[in-house]
């Protein structure tokens, strides 16, 4: 293990773990709070810096970029030196990317709420700080590349494809989605406007959960599924055809958010052809993750991680399926501006980022930190807590998304519209409030994996350096 | 990878595997595909934009740059997140005819910067929001919405009453919409800081609500898409 910290730099990759997790818990905390706003407007407080309107971007940023882009670097960095048999090639550049994008974080904690954006849906942080975000993550892809060039394995593992898509496509859709003029210091127009300025959003809205959600997230998968369940990935050939097939189709998704609007009807329809087809690599991609497990199946009764990890696969699978379905044209004349898009895409960030990056986490701080968990009985409730959190949430969000989709467009025998909007805003309120209810429950899981891995390192760190006063004691 | 163990790279899939730059190269240029054939299109196909499609129909020459005022507004609209739950786009279904009007055309939101189209209805479509209620009915909502809507779930937006529009900075916005191509005159440059002295954000986010989905007077029976 000591040969091991010299070998590697794991100092990075321990504090981007642990703020993950602290991010963790200010962006689930932050959504239970907008998601009782709504199911209690008087939550509102007539404060514009917590009115829902300005906090949703903040939710988003936070638990996409903050939390997610947090464990992207913490597993990137692991992951890239273990499959590679090297140090990282700079600490330095490591250590700027730790700083750069807390620092993005904490910008985004100020202007949000000021209601400071580019109103571009996960885009709104404004130009000086897309600058930030942009020169950080050339630097985080740049130690990244560098690593892998200087590897000492022939062969670059799998899980490093899928991080190198990743910060490929996230650098165009970055830069261009964000192209602006500023106007003042935190006040800009995008370049683009009305139908192509919606496509080039919705290229971005929709690789940012293809790219930065899924392929990086994957490339997760495809380390720590394996390394847990210590069995080689199931089949090599499938992760081929699943990294192309997924990194050539997902680019193509963004029109499907824009069916049936001013968007030419071909654009939309080549949307949601690709978006069918894009059930083989996703299946693939699960069943890749799955199978790995072949043979040792019994170990999820005792595998606290493992379990994580399976139940995300499983999340992933069906969210990958959901997705397709309702890209298609009919289904998506129902579901298009629905509460089931909200379902879906917590289905996804709950059921499958969240999960396997918490499944991740604990395996790497036990071994960041040589040590073992505190508590696997908090492991074992957090498991339950995110599970049936994330059930309860997407629940409340299918009954509420297709009721809403169905009142929207129901006629009475007069041929009148059936129900007025607001008739279907009332009928929301218990969905609404179930929502929260699911998501407080996640919320409560979290916290308690910030308690165990706290307790966990805390334990660790004074035992090592109990063990090194011991060692001076016995030379003195 | 077991069946070649040979140090002679075999397959093009290999190759890449062995090769960083190889493989960011490969990868680079599989995943521009689709962007390029969705998007680049859209700058100069005739089909994009229904003027250039029928040219005839002049009804649709009536969409204009917003005015000093309506362009705050918007501003307004966008820093209070509004676009989160109301949408601004209506799909040709004859139930969002029967709720909301005429379906919307890429026409109208040509200078929208950015665009405003919306990906969620927590309350209703807005697109053509304006002329519907009077003004005096938008303040009153905005202040109080369960006042004139009781099941209504959108926050109160007090503040707005008590902020004037900035006249320098609304000159700077207009002018920075022209670089982008919004045709401005240098009249309405020049007079901008003037047709907003003394409004509120009230004022203002009003002012654009009710321009919303009027630009066109539509012609019964004319098909806008084909």
């Amino acid at each position: 293990m000591q040969a091991e910290q010299q070998q590697y730099s794991f100092e990075i990759v321990k504090w981007f773990a642990y703020m993950a997790v602290v991010y963790l818990v200010v962006g689930t905390g932050i959504g239970v709070y907008i998601a009782s706003e709504l199911a209690w407007p008087v939550l509102n407080f007539d404060n514009p810096y917590i009115s829902f309107g300005r906090l949703r971007p903040l939710h988003t940023n936070a638990v996409i970029f903050a939390f997610g882009g947090s464990t992207l670097m913490a597993t990137a960095y692991y992951i890239v030196q273990r499959t590679s048999g090297v140090r990282l090639w700079s600490d330095k550049l490591a250590w700027f990317t730790f700083w750069g994008w807390n620092l993005v974080i904490v910008g985004a904690v100020i202007t949000l709420p000021l209601g400071l954006t580019q109103s571009k849906e996960y885009a709104e942080l404004e130009w000086p700080l897309d600058i930030l975000i942009a020169v950080v993550w050339l630097a985080y892809s740049f130690n990244f590349i560098m690593t892998l060039s200087i590897r000492k394995v022939s062969h670059i593992y799998v899980a490093n494809w899928f991080f190198l898509a990743m910060m490929i496509m996230v650098t165009y859709l970055h830069v261009v989605n964000s192209l602006a003029i500023p106007v003042e210091l935190f006040k800009s127009y995008s370049l683009f406007a009305g139908v192509q300025d919606a496509m080039i959003q919705w290229w971005w809205g929709h690789n940012a959960v293809g790219f930065f959600l899924t392929a990086g997230f994957l490339g997760i998968m495809y380390y720590f599924v394996p390394k847990q369940a210590n069995r080689p990935v199931y089949s090599y050939r499938l992760s081929v055809i699943h990294f192309w097939a997924l990194t050539f189709g997902y680019v193509w998704l963004g029109a499907h958010h824009l069916q049936y609007t001013a968007l030419p009807d071909w654009t939309g329809s080549l949307g949601a052809a690709i978006s069918l087809a894009m059930i083989i690599p996703s299946w693939g991609g699960a069943i890749n993750g799955m199978f790995t497990l072949s043979g040792a199946w019994d170990k999820l009764r005792t595998d606290y991680i493992l379990r994580f990890l399976i139940v995300s696969l499983a999340f992933y699978a069906m969210s990958t399926f959901e997705g397709p379905v309702m890209s298609s044209k009919t289904v998506n004349a129902l579901s298009h501006y629905t509460d089931w898009t909200i379902g879906h895409v917590h289905a996804g960030a709950l059921g499958w980022v969240a999960m396997v990056s918490i499944g991740a986490i604990y395996h790497m701080v036990e071994r960041l930190w040589g040590t073992t968990i505190h508590s696997v009985k908090l492991v074992n409730l957090h498991f339950w807590m995110a599970t049936i959190g994330t059930a309860v949430y997407i629940t409340a969000m299918w009954v509420s998304g297709i009721m809403q989709g169905l009142m929207w467009r129901a006629y009475d025998d007069y041929g009148n519209l059936a129900y007025t909007f607001v008739e279907s805003v009332a009928q929301m309120h218990p969905y609404y409030a179930m929502r929260a209810v699911g998501g407080l429950i996640f919320f409560l899981g979290a916290c308690v994996m910030l308690y165990n891995i706290t307790v966990t390192i805390r334990k660790a760190v004074a035992n090592s350096s109990a063990k090194e006063a011991a060692l001076v004691n016995a030379t003195v | 990878m077991s069946e070649h163990n040979s140090n002679q790279p075999v397959t093009f899939q290999e190759k890449l595997e062995k090769n960083i730059w190889a493989l960011i190269l490969a990868t680079a240029i599989i995943v521009s595909v689709g962007g390029i054939v969705e998007i680049v299109p859209l700058f100069y196909l005739d089909t994009t934009f229904e003027d250039d499609m029928h040219p005839e129909y002049e009804e649709l020459s009536g969409v204009r740059p917003y005015t000093a005022l309506e362009l705050a507004g918007r501003d307004v609209y966008q820093r209070e997140g509004c676009y989160l739950c109301h949408s601004q786009m209506i799909r040709p279904f004859r139930d969002e005819k029967d709720r909301y009007g005429h379906y919307s055309l890429a026409v109208e939101s040509k200078y929208d910067h950015p665009f405003q189209w919306g990906s969620k209805r927590t309350g209703p479509d807005i697109a053509r929001l304006g002329g519907k209620y009077s003004d005096a009915w938008h303040i009153q909502h905005l202040m109080d919405p369960r006042s004139v809507v009781p099941e209504s779930v959108m926050p109160r937006y007090p503040w707005l009453q008590d902020a004037t529009v900035d006249g320098a900075g609304i000159e700077k916005r207009v002018k920075a919409m022209r670089v982008l191509g919004v045709p401005y005159t240098d009249e309405q440059i020049k007079g901008a800081a003037a047709s907003v002295e003394g409004k509120t954000e009230m004022d203002a986010l009003v002012a654009y609500l009710q321009v919303l989905g009027t630009m066109i007077k539509f012609e019964p029976g004319r098909d806008y898409r084909d």
